[in-house]
């Protein structure tokens, strides 16, 4: 019998390392928990059977392009895709051994904050089915919170790793800009884009991030890791400088509940021997968004440029005239976001208004890094909410783009800065979990895993959803 | 009133590296369509483009020999529009911040020389190739189907724009013959108008002599040679002059000439304002070339052909048509100064080298210059076939001069009279027929004596023997 629910990929791999369990008994467990509980979530998009390889078993988001499996982005433009290459994320994982369980739901592009943006249906929250899980690796969270994988990839443009781990209850790591290869993940945002892992455990995060991260001669913009990736031990915090910027955690919208279990969290952290100060981010956060906005779209309107029916996916038939078939393969294949943002972005970026938006917008993203800078010359590591509320319900926000946007008001000023964030759990609000982000300076994960660690020790969340909590063995 | 053209020149030329540009699928022309293609080059969901470092290196020589600035900081930008033989919808190319800038190149003339000035010369991928089965040939209106050959999409592709300095179609034929062999000789590019590895587009307004206006102009397109480029320059200033003096105004337009059919009037289409969004590559980090690359690089660029053409002008005395022709490629020119350094009179040098030299055929790279300059020192002593046939051998490896000179070849009076006696003797009739006045009968006698000597006499000697002889 093998819970999944509550075994932790480090756990699962110790089993495997001791021949207690075989790979094929390990992907078959999940691949029997997605057959009790996915038809509900519908975090996978689409599973892999058969093992392909002895290691423990990892879900990816379905932008990451895997060799002979379909990969769809979410997009129905990109239906029936099935990449000729895998994503060297893909690869790193092949080499560490890990099977592929399966490719995991997400908003359209990764353009959104609830996975409800997917053309292939919404995912559900597992602790809650009628709200959403957070997006856009909203199906990569569901599939860990609900064992239905140990360990998954996640992607993260504006917050979409950590903030579905935070409305999932688990834990998920944006990493630094640059240290993780994007070759072969289909682009949003290329100066934001990052793969991440989301696990159970911070441990768990450390050991996958080990896996992805490093320099790819294929992505011009990784470098190398300027220190291996450790394994959290400590349980204390002695000797680090914790900075509480004001703005991140007193933000217009922040639900009392989700300030209740920071503010526990944080008292932990000085407990626990940090010392812990209030700071300021104050044009980080009040342009972040805005500057988010005008960035990503310019360049998604660019990357989503390819999806034109001339080579791959959709292609809508017309009278036989090129320009005619771009727009009607277009108008069918994008769901409303993408179609919005690339508006958006076209309109950024065009003769006579470049300054003013994009221009513009590059201009505030620098300022707002070296704000982040100079905060880090006192902080190790920066502490807010990673979303102002907790997850919502399906179709609260789908009507109102601009309130969906404010999900990823907390996560995106320090991604604009190129800098790693944590999401952890920290507690429940009104029975759904909270997510605490930890924001640290340039390559300094191992600091993240180490305070995340020592917090996740201290908070003792249990990360299984209490509505599963009974029947979690299959 | 008298006008002046006033002729820009933008160049696209394909770098020969042994890889595309942004993936590392290999070069090649002419093969089956899509048989060098990967994810990258076809635009996939998820591919990064890495630059081909030797590339850059080549552009930035290109931009040294071009006399360039190159950049610490050059980066690539992304160019948006849609079509179908652009995978991904837009072009990485460079905008603000090219590699190469303020260049300048000599364009010597017969009589005054022109300093083209270079804008700028940067680094961008090549498209795809749509091929258009049916319909209308060659336009994408109308035609039955459009297929896609992506073979060509991502070669490197260097594109230089020059300032419109260039006053006459000769100068812009002059210019654009200079900067190909400049490239080729570089050893950058094929430069091959016939394979698409050099295109080029034509700016032309006029303006009236003696200003500095910069009046509208008009773009010429798809044309397929330098000679063709300049009849096509020469029309259409004549034609805007023609509008000019008639009272009537030039309109901005693309002039695109039919490639097959060269004496058809060129289609028009009004400057679609097209808007390509630029903004920078995000997949890719600047380039900042080090400084030592560029000193190193500045160090292999060869004299320009320009300046060659002057130097020949001056140090050899030579006309400028011989010292354009002979420097029309650097191994000939290189022949030419070897060949002269051999101790052959310059002037003698340059005209066997641009005539006799030049009908063999043979490729001057192959030929000893020194056993060549002895053959040319020889022409006036051996027979004009004997002379040619030298030449043709002159490339051929092992080629030996003396074997044409001196072996068999009949020179000595001592040796030749008694030939002469006996031809002489033999041909009593002509003899008597000659000496009545028939003089043309000379050449008979000479055909004669060279018959006996198996053509390895010297016929000036034979002549003067027979003569004497005769006129005795
Ligand atoms: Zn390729």
């Amino acid at each position: 019998m093998i819970d999944t629910l509550r075994l932790t990929a480090e756990e699962a791999a110790a089993l495997l390392e001791r021949r207690e369990l075989s790979a094929a008994e390990l992907h078959a467990a999940y691949l029997d928990a997605i057959r009790a509980r996915d038809g509900e979530l519908h975090a996978y998009l689409r599973t892999v059977d058969e093992p392909d390889a002895d290691g423990v078993p990892v879900a990816l988001k379905d932008l990451i392009c895997t060799r002979g499996v379909e990969t769809t982005a979410g997009s129905r433009i990109l239906a029936g895709y099935v990449p000729p290459y895998d994503a060297t994320v893909a690869t790193r994982c092949r080499a560490a051994r890990l099977s592929f369980l399966g490719k995991t739901n997400m908003d359209e592009f990764a353009m959104g904050s609830s996975t409800e943006n997917s053309g292939f249906g919404p995912t559900r929250n597992p602790w809650d089915p009628d709200r959403v899980p957070g997006g856009s690796s909203g199906g990569s969270a569901a599939a860990v919170a609900a064992g239905l994988a140990p360990w998954a990839l996640g992607s993260d443009t504006g917050g979409s790793i950590k903030q579905p781990a935070a409305l999932c209850g688990v834990v998920g790591l944006r990493p630094t800009y640059g240290t993780v290869s994007r070759y072969g993940i289909v682009a949003f945002a290329s100066s934001l884009d990052q793969i991440g892992p989301i696990a159970k455990t911070v441990r768990d995060c450390a050991l996958l991030y080990r896996i992805i991260a490093g320099r790819d001669p294929c992505d011009t913009t990784t470098v190398d890791l300027p220190e291996s990736v450790e394994l959290p031990e400590t349980e204390h915090l002695r000797g680090l400088r914790v900075g509480v910027p004001r703005e991140l955690n007193e933000a217009e919208g922040i639900e009392p509940g989700v300030t209740e279990a920071v503010n526990r969290a944080v008292e932990l952290a000085r407990e626990l021997g940090a010392d812990v100060s209030e700071c300021e981010l104050p044009r980080s956060v009040e342009y972040g968004l805005s500057c988010y906005y005008l960035i990503a779209p310019a360049e998604a309107s660019s990357n989503l440029a390819r999806y034109d029916g001339v080579r791959y996916g959709l292609r809508s038939e017309t009278n036989g005239d090129t320009r005619a078939m771009y727009e009607r393969t277009r108008h069918d294949g994008f769901g409303d976001e993408p179609k919005r943002r690339i508006m958006l972005g076209a309109y950024a970026l065009s003769a006579g208004y470049y300054e003013a938006f994009y221009g513009q917008a590059q201009k505030v993203r620098t300022l707002i890094r070296r704000e982040h800078d100079a905060l880090f010359e006192r902080f190790d590591v920066l502490l807010s909410p990673t979303s102002p509320t907790v997850a919502f319900r399906l179709g609260e926000r789908t009507e109102n783009p601009l309130a969906m946007y404010l999900s990823d008001v907390l996560t995106i000023p320090s991604n604009l800065a190129g800098l790693p964030g944590l999401s952890i759990p920290c507690g429940l609000s009104e029975g759904l979990p909270v997510g605490l982000q930890l924001i640290g300076r340039q390559f300094a994960e191992n600091a993240l895993f180490r305070v995340g660690h020592a917090l996740e020790r201290a908070l003792a969340f249990g990360y299984v959803p209490s509505r599963l909590r009974d029947g979690g063995a299959v | 009133m008298s006008w002046q053209p006033v002729i820009g020149l933008e160049i696209h030329i394909h770098l020969k590296t042994r890889t595309k540009m942004f993936c590392r699928c290999e070069l090649a022309y002419g093969l089956d369509a899509n048989t060098r293609t990967c994810p990258i080059c076809l635009g996939h969901p998820g591919t990064l483009p890495v630059p081909n470092a030797r590339a850059i290196e080549w552009t930035i020589k290109l931009g040294l020999a071009l006399g360039c600035e190159i950049a610490d900081r050059a980066i690539f930008h992304r160019k948006n529009y849609f079509y179908p033989d652009l995978p991904k919808g837009y072009q990485i190319s460079q905008y603000d911040e090219p590699l190469c800038r303020h260049g300048r190149l000599l364009v010597p003339g017969p009589e005054v020389d022109a300093e083209v000035g270079i804008v700028r010369a940067h680094l961008e991928e090549d498209a795809a190739k749509n091929v258009h089965v049916g319909g209308a040939a060659g336009r994408i209106h109308g035609a039955g189907r459009t297929l896609v050959d992506f073979n060509r999409g991502g070669t490197p592709l260097v594109e230089i724009v020059t300032r419109p300095d260039l006053h006459s179609a000769d100068e812009a034929r002059r210019f654009l013959q200079l900067l190909r062999q400049t490239v080729v000789e570089l050893g950058i590019s094929d430069a091959e108008m016939e394979k698409g590895s050099l295109r080029f587009d034509v700016n032309v307004s006029v303006r009236p002599a003696g200003s500095d206006e910069l009046r509208t102009r008009t773009e010429l397109k798809n044309m397929n040679s330098f000679a063709f480029a300049a009849r096509g320059i020469q029309r259409e200033v004549d034609r805007q002059i023609g509008i000019y003096e008639a009272g009537g105004e030039v309109e901005q337009e693309t002039l695109h000439f039919d490639p097959d059919h060269e004496l058809a009037p060129p289609l028009r289409s009004k400057e679609e304002a097209q808007d390509y969004r630029y903004f920078p590559e995000p997949d890719l980090v600047p380039l900042a070339p080090p400084r030592q690359l560029v000193e190193r690089l500045r160090k292999e660029i060869p004299e320009p052909p320009g300046a060659r053409i002057r130097r020949f002008e001056s140090q050899y005395g030579l006309r400028f048509y011989d010292a354009e022709v002979l420097n029309g490629s650097v191994a000939l020119a290189e022949l030419y100064e070897r060949v002269v350094s051999a101790g052959v009179d310059a002037k003698a040098a340059s005209n066997v080298l641009m005539n006799e030299f030049a009908r063999t055929g043979v490729e001057p790279g192959a030929v000893d210059a020194v056993e060549l300059a002895k053959v040319i020192e020889a022409r006036a002593r051996i027979p004009r076939d004997r002379f040619n046939e030298a030449l043709a051998g002159s490339g051929d490896p092992g080629f030996d001069a003396e074997r044409y000179l001196g072996d068999g070849l009949v020179v000595e009076t001592s040796e030749l009279e008694p030939l002469v006696e006996r031809v002489l003797a033999a041909n009593e009739k002509e003899v008597a027929a000659y000496r009545a006045g028939k003089r043309g009968l000379l050449g008979f006698f000479v055909g004669q004596v060279m018959r006996e000597t198996g053509g390895n006499a010297d016929a000036r000697v034979v002549n003067e023997l027979l003569r004497t002889k005769l006129d005795a």
